[in-house]
């Protein structure tokens, strides 16, 4: 299955070293259009990290990252969003102040061309408001579209993180952690919508919950110390006795 | 109250920017205290001007994020701009022209914005305060040392600004001034609270919450920082041009340090990111300096020093933030009764 359709993100022995530490080993990685694809490994696997260099947060040390067959690996955090990634946080980062309507808006009027609108009042141009707040409902959020977001339950902020990473209309979404935190009674909610996201947009999920990783995942890389450990379907991975191991090895240590 | 808020968001986010009571209570008192305090006009249009300075720092600092204490440097190149215009004009239009000077007063400023925000995109809040105070002790001093063009330390002599529209030329009394700054203020923050309320105007606040978030979105973070710093720039160095017009004199003390410090105070007594909080800052700030001045000059920066501190740690958002704290305290009793 990874032959026939073009990649839509593709990374060549990208490398992130941190002074002595490589965070990010050598990783030759491609993700297929419309992938469920989840990015598991212990703590410390370099999963966030590569992310962040995914998205550009981070510069690479060395190789490269191609978005649909362009080199974007100089690109900076806005042109790659630009070109149709998104991605969430795993700590929020969201406009406390703000209402979960405005902050949709926002993203929105930047992928529209409309943020440099400076006459015309905000509400003005109704498409993209009502557009904004379809998003919303479909994420559960309406009853709160005018609410503080700070003062939103942290369940909902995390869907609001989705919401945004949405709004831009990605080709490619990273999810990290998106139920991290999120209390039991909240869950759900979440993971509804992680399941529900538009089958269109290739999804990389890092997640360290293995039940939402195998309830949702249709392809699997488990990273460890940085490097790709192994890769493959859903089923192999769940047999795979080495990646049994880095887990349960894991544990020993923890326990221990 | 609210019309249609959760069918209609659109029609909610149009309602929220409407012009309200006492937003034309404001403008109206303003306008009313020509009759009422005839003998105070030129204080009352220097409260103008300084409000409107304040005003421009807001939409940097309290709109973008962006901390400076430099919008001074702005204001007194405005003040020259228009000075230099005024005194070569020789009181003859189309030189000496006021609004021509504005607009003058206002590119220059405008200009030395445009160029001076790019070094105020990196780097941390402290970073950004050390370096928009560098720009405006360097400007200081080229002002001051500039002595054939600027007249020095005597201050730029012979401005003479010729007739508003032609027909209206500045008295004695500051009828003229009085107007001239009034509306002058009014058409810039009419401009300002467009902009504050439009897709540009929350881009700014996005960028001020989460610059990170804000390029993950896609926003030209940086092209937006220099877009907003400029326009601060150009209506700082309106308000300059204001003064010297008004007060028909230009002096090294408009590009000096203490009116960024000033300014600066203004907004943080008024309250920032409210668009209204320099002007009502300026107000308190103007008529206390006044009140204050007249019992004990001597001790006018104890009073302003206490006020600030006790403004800063107790209120959140200034004298604004303090009148919606109230409004909200009554709202609430009034929904419990």
């Amino acid at each position: 299955m990874s032959e026939a359709p073009k990649p839509v993100l593709e990374t060549c022995a990208l490398r992130k070293a941190f002074g002595g530490i490589t965070a990010t080993d050598n990783v030759t990685f491609s993700l297929p259009p419309g992938a469920r694809h989840a990015l598991i490994g212990p703590n410390g696997a370099g999963k966030t990290t590569f992310v962040n260099l995914l998205s550009g947060v981070l510069p690479a040390t060395s190789g490269e990252i191609y978005l649909n067959g362009v080199n974007v690996t100089n690109w900076s955090v806005r042109d790659r969003a630009r070109a149709g990634l998104a991605r969430t946080f795993q700590i929020n980062q969201l406009y406390a102040d703000l209402s979960p309507l405005e902050t949709i808006l926002i993203a929105i009027n930047e992928r529209e061309n409309a943020a440099t609108s400076w006459f015309r009042p905000l509400g003005s141009r109704s498409d993209l408001v009502d557009e904004a707040a379809a998003l919303l409902a479909q994420l559960n959020l309406a009853d709160a579209m005018h609410a503080r977001v700070g003062s939103l339950a942290y369940g909902r902020q995390r869907l609001l993180e989705i919401a945004i990473a949405l709004a831009s209309k990605p080709q490619v979404l990273l999810l990290d952690e998106p139920a991290a935190g999120v209390p039991e009674g909240e869950r759900d909610q979440v993971l509804d919508v992680v399941a529900a996201l538009p089958a269109d947009v290739s999804l990389i999920l890092i997640e360290h919950d293995m039940d939402l990783v195998f309830r949702f995942a249709k392809t699997i890389s488990v990273l460890v110390n940085g490097a790709l450990f192994v890769e493959g379907t859903r089923d192999e991975i769940a047999r795979d006795p080495r990646v049994r191991q880095v887990y349960l090895g894991e544990e020993e240590i923890a326990h221990g | 109250m609210i019309p249609d808020s959760p069918n209609k968001p659109a029609g909610w986010l149009l309602w929220r920017t409407r012009w309200r009571w006492y937003e034309l209570a404001f403008w109206a008192a303003a306008a009313s205290s020509f009759f009422i305090f005839p003998s105070k006009l030129m204080l009352i249009s220097e409260i103008f001007i300084l409000g409107l300075l304040a005003v421009s720092i807001d939409l940097t600092l309290g709109f973008a994020g962006l901390v400076t204490l430099g919008q001074g440097a702005f204001f007194g190149v405005g003040a020259y701009a228009a000075g230099l215009m005024a005194k070569y004009g020789a009181g003859t239009a189309p030189f000496s022209d006021p609004l021509l000077g504005l607009l003058v007063a206002g590119s220059v400023a405008g200009a030395l914005g445009f160029v001076t925000s790019f070094l105020v995109l990196r780097g941390s809040d402290l970073t950004r305060l050390m370096v928009t105070l560098g720009v405006a002790l360097i400007v200081e001093e080229i002002v001051t040392q500039a002595k054939d063009i600027t007249g020095g330390s005597d201050g730029l002599q012979g401005v003479m600004s010729s007739p508003v529209l032609g027909v209206w030329s500045f008295d004695l009394y500051g009828r003229t001034a009085f107007w001239y700054a009034l509306i002058v203020t009014f058409v810039c923050f009419w401009f300002c609270r467009r902009l504050v309320n439009s897709s540009f105007g929350l881009s700014l606040l996005a960028i001020k919450g989460n610059p990170l978030r804000a390029r993950t979105i896609g926003m030209p973070v940086n092209t937006r920082l220099v877009a907003i710093y400029t326009i601060a720039a150009t209506i700082s160095g309106i308000s300059g041009g204001l003064l010297t017009q008004t007060t028909q004199f230009a002096s090294p003390d408009m590009v000096a340090f203490h009116r960024s410090a000033d300014a600066l105070l203004i907004l943080v007594f008024g309250g920032s990111g409210f668009l209204y909080g320099g002007l009502i800052g300026a107000v308190v700030f103007r008529v206390m300096q006044d009140f204050i001045g007249n019992i004990t000059p001597q001790y006018w920066l104890f009073w302003v020093g206490l006020v600030l501190v006790l403004l800063v740690l107790f209120v959140r958002g200034g004298i604004i933030g303090m009148l919606m704290a109230l409004r909200e305290r009554f709202s609430r009793k009034g929904e419990g009764s």
